[in-house]
């Protein structure tokens, strides 16, 4: 390092540094977006690109062939938009639920309460868990005999076999993903509660505001910036599902919690033939979507840094 | 309303409490039971018998049978107290049992056969927390090969992402120099591109590398993060340029000033990102999931989730596995946890 030193001068120097993380960002993550982009244009199930033959946008017109975008059915690639419904119907549902939850909780939280690093830490713990562990306690819990429904049976109204059923099974998988996710977003949310000034609250009680008004008028307001980066960051999370929702019902029953990384997976990798093109072509929507999201989080948190 | 709306914005209380503190109480114990209940379950039900399992409606605490010693008998018979018929009041071990009837014996009188009817006699249970659970796993499954596995990339990735983020972010942080803007917005550009949308072009990159079903094929591509890099620059910005004049005046070399100054200054939030980066290793799924096809190079997530996909789920040998799964990432979450959340309200997460 030394010589090497001597070679390049000492801010030059700082290229040597650079250089492991340089190579790993390029052959991991620039090289494949690049390669993405050849694989969704050629077809077979070769992994070779050299092997692969080009089918212009074929794959593109393979996914969006629809004669009604709202009715998968009429689809050719009806698994795609089955996947990609599911996957709408899941974001709205679980970033609603997770985002109220969330709120409710650090506005609890951010209280005179007793005790609150331990509760704090409480609703934080399930964020640790494995997404495999997270599913599997809680198909225990759901199983047909499983103790859920022995309190159900002991209240007379009856066990369920949850997860057979396609709206119980997608209603426990927004569940189970809010319940493991929810005390990430508290956190970030009660931390932006506890950065809105005391004396704002102090000028309001002054003034005789009620209770209401003083929510409306300052907490909202104060906490919008951190309430939106939450809403971004639960979005892009949230169209990436998969890990935990996969183990928990196998994306079944039928493809009633088929997301579409799911999809992507199965065409790419667990199916044969592996039509990696459509993979990637699946992949290259998708990422639009994120870059979207991630562009709107970046612009959200520069602002909060010049403001 | 106004006082429900009291319960949404007071802040600091004062004196006695008001029923919106006890509203709030109230959610917080229930949130106990929701967030902590679940684990505890899976434990208590990792500790049952596979009879134990089996019951229906399932009891809180795992039981096992008692035993009794009757003479001419070389294993313990089952113990069971009559209740019912002559024998009432009695404990008596049974030899035999079919068809609804059971043959039991008095321990006082051990030649003496009786035959009861089964709801005449009740068995005679204590708590016992049974480890077969446990122990099958080591005999009949190579849990100890996934553990290995599991420790070798979460230990291995966490190590070199530390080294090469370290650097990364120490080029960024304390050198001026043509390009530097450029490289920290590629930093931000590979924000934009997780994982799961590159998945097939990576898959081939790796597999080119030789690294098909090689733990190496894990660990290397996740290497480098961003949010490491940028988490770790944050923190090495406020390092004072002087300490490193000083060093430089004494004729140390860069990587010395590098190895010797600043890796120790920053330990703080080196430990931070170690901490994330555990975490992530020791949970990931997707991507080992696509590159460790084979059975002995399955981490635990993968043995997991192989496991319970099998037709007859193995719920006694599973309980267990999942026990030991999360029991790492909970040990770190008591003694660190002070640390994950300053450490992921940082960065954002992943």
């Amino acid at each position: 390092m030394l010589a090497l030193q001597r070679k390049l001068g000492v801010n030059r120097l700082a290229w040597a540094f650079l250089l492991p993380n340089l190579i790993l960002f390029g052959l991991f993550a620039f090289l494949p977006v690049i390669l993405n982009v050849f694989y969704a244009m050629t077809g077979g199930d070769n992994v070779l690109l050299a092997d692969r033959p080009d089918v212009g946008a074929r794959n593109f017109v393979t996914l969006l062939d629809c004669e009604n975008y709202l009715d998968v059915n009429s689809c050719r690639e009806d698994k795609f938009w089955r996947a990609v419904w599911n996957t709408v119907r899941f974001v709205i549902l679980q970033v609603g639920f997770m985002v109220g939850f969330a709120l409710l909780t650090a506005i609890i939280l951010n209280r005179d309460i007793r005790a609150r690093g331990f509760f704090r830490s409480v609703f934080f713990f399930p964020v640790l868990l494995s997404p495999v562990v997270v599913a599997l306690i809680w198909k225990w819990i759901l199983q047909r005999e499983g103790v859920l429904n022995a309190f159900l049976d002991w209240t007379g109204a009856g066990g369920i076999n949850w997860l057979v059923d396609a709206q119980w099974a997608f209603g426990w998988s927004v569940f189970i993903s809010v319940w493991a996710h929810m005390g990430f977003y508290t956190l970030i949310l009660l931390a932006g509660l506890q950065a809105i000034p005391r004396d704002v609250y102090e000028a309001a009680l002054m003034d005789r505001a009620n209770a209401w008004r003083t929510f409306r008028r300052i907490t909202l307001p104060l906490l919008a910036p951190t309430m939106l980066v939450v809403l971004i960051l639960a979005l892009i999370k949230g169209v990436q599902t998969f890990d935990e929702v996969y183990a928990f019902t196998g994306g079944g029953p039928g493809t009633a919690t088929t997301f579409i990384i799911q999809y992507i997976y199965e065409e790419g990798f667990a199916g044969a033939p592996r039509l990696f093109g459509l993979a990637a072509a699946a992949s290259l929507l998708v990422a639009g979507v994120l870059v979207v999201l991630t562009l709107i989080q970046l612009r959200i948190s520069r602002n909060n840094v010049d403001g | 309303m106004a006082r429900v709306l009291s319960f949404l914005t007071a802040t600091r209380g004062k004196g006695r409490l008001h029923w919106t503190d006890w509203v709030s109480y109230a959610y917080l114990i229930f949130g106990i039971f929701l967030m902590f209940g679940p684990v505890v379950w899976l434990v208590l039900s990792s500790f049952k018998s596979a009879n134990e399992l089996d019951r229906f409606p399932p009891r809180f605490l795992p039981y096992a049978q008692e035993t009794v010693e009757v003479d001419g008998f070389d294993d313990p018979l089952l113990a069971f107290t009559v209740v019912d018929g002559e024998l009432e009041g009695e404990i008596v071990g049974q030899t035999r049992r079919a068809a609804g009837r059971a043959e039991v014996i008095v321990p006082s009188n051990p030649d003496e056969r009786f035959r009861l009817t089964v709801d005449q006699i009740e068995p005679i249970e204590r708590v016992a927390f049974a480890t077969e659970n446990y122990s099958q796993l080591f005999e009949r499954f190579n849990f100890l090969k996934f553990f290995w596995n599991s420790t070798f990339i979460t230990v291995t990735a966490t190590l070199l992402m530390l080294l090469v983020n370290s650097m990364a972010a120490f080029a960024l942080s304390k050198y001026e120099f043509r390009g530097r803007t450029s490289v920290l917005l590629i930093v931000i550009g590979t924000l934009m591109i997780p994982q799961t949308v590159v998945l097939v072009p990576l898959f081939l990159i790796v597999t080119e590398l030789g690294m098909f079903n090689s733990l190496w094929g894990v660990i290397i591509p996740g290497a480098a993060t961003p949010t490491g890099v940028f988490l770790l620059r944050q923190y090495m910005i406020t390092i004072p340029d002087e300490i490193l004049d000083a060093a430089r005046m004494d004729k140390a070399s860069e990587w010395k000033i590098f190895w010797r100054i600043i890796i120790p200054l920053s330990a703080p939030a080196i430990a931070v990102l170690a901490i994330l980066a555990i975490m992530w290793r020791w949970n990931d799924f997707l991507w080992p999931l696509i590159v460790l096809t084979r059975t002995e190079n399955f981490t635990l997530q993968l043995a997991l989730n192989s496991f319970q996909g099998e037709l007859q789920t193995d719920w006694p040998s599973l309980l267990a596995m999942t026990v030991l799964t999360l029991l790492p990432i909970a040990a770190v979450f008591m003694f660190l946890q002070k640390y994950i959340a300053t450490g992921i309200a940082s960065t954002g997460g992943k």
